[in-house]
This record gives C-alpha cells, structure tokens and sequence, in this order.
C-alpha cells in the first residue's frame, strides 16, 4: 500500500464521482481544443484573405512620392533591380513576398494604358543566389499566418493571380486586368501590341476593385527593354508580416536600402494587425474563461470530495499521517484526472472540431498533434489550481475534530 | 514510567465562560500497564486521551512520553510519535470503506513508508493473530461489527505500537462481542506487553484495567489498580 495506490483505490472504488469529476476537466478541454482547431484553421483563412489586399510595404525611389507609384508617370524615378537581391540576400525576418514592378502609362492605338513589368516567380527561383535565400524559391507564404501551410489547400489560379504571385510570365505573354480588357476589348489568347511588340493574352485577370483593374501585365525583362529603361524598377512591393512590421522592419529594410523611401500601405497594416489582435484576444478570452470555469468545477469537486473524506483525513493524522501526506493524496487525486482530462479532452476536442468544423464553419479541421501536450499541461494546471485551496483546508483539519464525531 | 501527565490543564472558552475539560490532572502510566478511564459523559476521559498524544493541545500542564516532554513539541514530531508509537481504536472503528479488511490493516506501515511486501506479510500475520485470514479482501461494509473492531484492533497493533489508546472500543458491541475484544485487549497487552489506556462507561470493561482513573468534572476523583 502506498499513498499513489491508495489515491487510486479512492477513484476507481468511487466510479460516479470519478466520471463527474472526470467529465468537468474533459469538457472544459475538449471545448479548447476544438475551438482552438477550428479557430487555427479560421485564422489562415483570414490571414489568407489579408494577403488578398496585397503588398503592405512599398520600396520607392527616393524622391519618388505615392503619387508617383500610382500614376505612373512617364518620368517618374526608378531605383536598381539590384536592390531586389539586396533584400533577398539579407538575414531580415518578416518579408513573406515581394514583386519589383516597373510601371509606365503607354499608348495602345489610340488609348493610354499602364504597362507593369512584373517578376515572375519561376524566374526568381530559377536565380540560385535567391533561390539560397529560401523565400521565393518556396511556396508563397501568408502573411502573419500561424505556422501550418494555409496556401497548400487552396491552391486556386484566380486567387494566386489576385495576389499578384504570378509563377510564370514567358517573354511576349502578358495579363489584362479586367477594366482594360473591356476598355480594348481584350480576351484571353488574343494578342496585342504594345509599341511595336506582340504580346499573347494569356489571361484576363478577375476585378481586384484597384489600380491593378487598369492594368497590362507583361514580363519585368520585356517590359524594361520595351522602355529602354535596363535593370530598374519604378517600386518593390513587399508583403511584409504584420508583426514584424511593428517589430521595425522598416528601420531593418531602410539599413540596407539607404537611397530609397520605404512606407508602409497604412490601411492594410492596420486591417492586419487589428484583424490578428482580435484573433488572438478572442482566443485568449476563451482560455481564460475555460481556466476559470474548469479550475472552479475541479475546485468544486474536490472540495466535496474533502468533506466527504474529514473523517477519512482525521483516521490518517490521527494514525500519523502528516499534512503533507493529505496534500499529496488531494494533488495527486487532481494530477490523474489532469492527465486524464487532458487526454480525453484533447480526443473529444479534435474530434469535435473535425466533425463540426466542415458544417459549422465551412472549413476542413486536421488534428493538431502538438494540443496533446498542451491539453495536458492546461488540464493538469487548471486540475491543480482548482485543488490547491481544498486541499489546504483538508491538510488543516484537525483530526480531534473527526474523533470527537465518533 | 511510559508516561506520565503533570498538572494537565484544558481550558475550552464558550460564550464568555472558562470551562475546564481537564482540570489539573497528574497521573502515571507503567510500561504493560492496562488503563481504563471511567466517569460520566463530559467529565473529560475522551478530552484526556486526545490530549496525551497532541491531538488537542494543553492550555497548561506538561506530559512525559518515554522519558522525554512532548506537550511543548512541534506538530511534525506529534505526528511521528504517532505514527510510530501509538495505535487508536475507536468506537466506530474508523475503518476506510473503501478499502478491503489487509488494505485498512496496512495504512500505518503505509504511512512509515515500509516496503509493500513486508507490509502485506505483517498484515497477513495480524489478520491470522486476530482471527480474520479468510477476510482479507472483504469490505468492512461486508463483516460484522465484532469483525470491523477486530480489523481495527490488528491496524492499532501492525506497527508495533508502545501505547494502544482506545476510547470506547466496545461502545457499539452487543455484550458477547464486547466480551471477545476486551479478552482480544487482554491478550495484546500480556502478550505483548503493548500499554493500553481505554476510555469506557462499561463497568465490566472497566473490569480489565490493571490501573483505574475515574474523571469527574475534569478531575481524577480515584485512582487505583
């Protein structure tokens, strides 16, 4: 006999009051979990859509103004494509992606448009000193995004276009925005000329509601031989994380690129960081609302147990049992239905989320491996907490008091 | 001299008045002495066996235990003089329910932290010294009162205790039954020359100590063998 054996002795003889108390710690668990997969998956879901807004930082020339970026002037001032590589070669955390773009209003028969030269992403990745770089030889990443690959799932063409991350352009293909496409009457595999060159329509991108709507997207290299303006770029526009943009990317980015005005696109910063913070504080409400609800049921349920057991305590100190013996009965009693609860919460809670998540929030849920040791450690510490006042009110019990009931 | 009370004190306060559950008591405690306690309900017996071994403590009076004062030790040292010298039997016998007859019997080597196969070896002796082999695994709810009392009296004796204190041991016994523990008593305390203090209002139990104090309102009004 020892006080590990006894404990579970006391539980297993004590079925009813064992599932109880059990049944508190596994709820409060399993609501957790599920609320915390679905919500992980929720959360990609609205960083994904954040990324829809675009880039978040601009890389300017210096002297160039927003102004500038947006009309696209014929004398606007450019900076080198050289600073592309700057960015993409440094140790600087939190640039997710980036689009250098030369841009300049140009003629089509009789119209003005504006002509884009973009980077796309096979020809970056085909570079092997960006490629070691490990940003954009990758899958594109989401800005601010919890760790597990959002991007993978969805893998929609419209939406990667909507973004901007074009993973091939081929020399002489180009892209129409959905304005000027109806403007010239443009449609995709058809062909136009841009001063003197062909190009082949190889899509006519979905209405974005920006500037990007009166747009022709060509590729960077033809574009800058078109314009004879050789290895420059009117912007770069990088999808920063949010986070790290608070953190001073900017002061990081400025270090590196001292000659170039870089701002941040205020709005979508904003959207992003707001958007994470409630995110983050609803889940955080939950947790705590769950700590408090789950420690005050195990609490409760200990503290009944307690009562029940004064004469029990009273036997053992009378018999020689010290304080800290109770207290080691009491915590250990709490510690098995911790591990427990955590375990049956974290199974009842994935599989919650798996089930519901599909019909309640149109999302698909994966188990998260990792909320079993969480599950574990949040059960056992609310499991604790909860005993801990009981259990001090057990060991303090006078034993006298138990034999004078006698 | 196992133990001896000097000028034992117990003062409790209820509403403004002093009330004295033991007022100045001396006594001495010969080593395999059988002592039992008499006198009318509230005249401080139970008062006096809590007590000896720091269950309630003193308001002023000293106790010696085996030569050494224990009535100014700390709790934890109670606790241990307890756990390692003492063995109680109570009139509701104060077994855990939910342990089977050899799992209440060895709770105090349980609590000295002896190895679980010597415990469940000196269990199995004790049981068989007390007539309870074939009961090992029953639940007290399942054995008569004289069985529950005797589960009792092997948990009090396991240890090895140097002082039984019972109080009112055969207090929910029908006479026969309370007849077979008190010669159980009996045969513990010559056998193996455990002291034993027993708190009873039964004249034929009192019958059995070898050393007899009657209380009276907090006082020893006789004592004698």
């Amino acid at each position: 006999m020892t006080i590990l054996k006894l404990v579970f002795i006391e539980l297993w003889k004590r079925k009813s009051q064992l599932i109880t108390g059990l049944l508190a710690i596994t709820l409060g668990i399993a609501v957790i979990v599920a609320i915390q997969s679905v919500s992980v998956v929720s959360e990609q879901n609205v960083a994904r859509n954040l990324d829809n807004l675009g880039a978040n930082i601009l890389v300017l020339p210096q002297g160039a103004s927003i102004d500038d970026y947006y009309t696209s002037d014929i004398d606007a001032p450019t900076l080198p494509m050289d600073y592309v590589e700057r960015i993409l070669t440094s140790t600087i955390a939190g640039v997710d992606n980036m689009s250098p773009k030369l841009t300049r209003r140009v003629k089509v028969g009789d119209q003005s448009v504006v002509l884009t030269g973009i980077l796309p992403k096979s020809e970056i990745a085909s570079k092997p000193l960006w490629q070691s770089s490990g940003l954009l030889g990758a899958e594109l990443k989401t800005a601010c995004a919890p760790s597990q690959s959002a991007n993978k799932s969805h893998g929609l063409e419209d939406e990667k276009l909507k973004r901007k991350a074009i993973d091939t352009l081929n020399s002489k293909d180009c892209l129409a925005g959905s304005q000027v496409a109806k403007r010239l009457k443009l449609s995709a595999n058809g062909r136009i000329n841009i001063m003197g060159k062909e190009f082949n329509i190889v899509k006519i991108l979905p209405e974005t509601g920006t500037v990007d709507d009166d747009r022709i997207f060509a590729n960077l290299r033809d574009v800058q031989q078109l314009l004879g303006i050789e290895n420059q770029v009117s912007a770069i526009e990088i999808m920063g994380c949010c986070n790290a943009i608070s953190e001073g990317l900017l002061g990081k980015l400025r270090n590196i690129l001292p000659d170039t005005r870089i701002t941040t696109i205020g709005q979508i910063v904003s959207t992003q960081i707001e958007t994470n913070q409630l995110m983050k504080k609803i889940t955080l409400i939950m947790l705590i609302i769950i700590f408090f609800v789950g420690g005050i049921s195990i609490g409760n349920y200990i503290w009944a147990n307690v009562n029940e057991r004064k004469r029990e305590i009273g036997i053992l100190r009378m018999m020689g049992a010290e304080r800290s013996t109770i207290y080691k009965m009491f915590l250990l009693k709490a510690l098995i239905l911790g591990v427990a609860g955590g375990i049956l919460g974290y199974l009842l809670g994935t599989l919650a989320g798996v089930i519901l998540g599909p019909y309640l929030a149109g999302i698909v849920v994966k188990p998260v491996y990792i909320y079993l040791l969480w599950s574990v450690l949040l059960s056992v510490t609310i499991s604790l907490a909860g005993s801990l006042f009981p259990t001090y009110l057990a060991a303090k019990f006078d034993p006298h008091t138990n034999l004078q009931e006698d | 001299m196992i133990l001896q009370g000097e000028n034992i004190l117990k003062q409790y306060h209820h509403k403004g008045e002093t009330i004295n559950a033991l007022d100045h008591v001396s006594f001495k405690v010969n080593k395999g002495d059988f002592v039992t306690v008499t006198g009318p309900s509230g005249s401080g017996k139970s008062t006096l066996l809590l007590a000896l071994f720091g269950l309630i403590r003193l308001t002023s009076g000293n106790i010696i235990f085996d030569g050494k004062r224990i009535d100014n030790i700390g709790d934890r040292q109670l606790t241990d003089i307890r756990k390692k010298s003492i063995g109680y039997i109570l009139q509701s016998f104060a077994l855990i329910p939910y342990l089977t007859t050899i799992q209440n019997v060895m709770i105090p080597l349980a609590l000295e932290k002896i190895p679980g196969k010597e415990q469940a070896k000196r269990a199995r002796e004790i049981l068989d010294y007390v007539g309870l082999s074939d009961r090992m695994e029953h639940l007290p709810r399942e054995l008569s009162a004289g069985q529950q009392q005797r589960i009792a009296i092997a948990r009090s004796i396991i240890h090895r205790p140097q002082i039984i204190m019972a109080d009112e041991p055969t207090g929910n016994l029908d006479p026969t039954l309370s007849l077979e523990i008190l010669e159980f008593l009996k045969k513990i305390n010559r056998e193996n020359k455990i002291t034993i203090i027993m708190v009873t209002h039964s004249p034929v139990a009192a019958g059995y100590g070898t050393m007899k104090l009657h209380l009276n309102e907090g006082k020893i009004v006789t004592s004698g063998n």
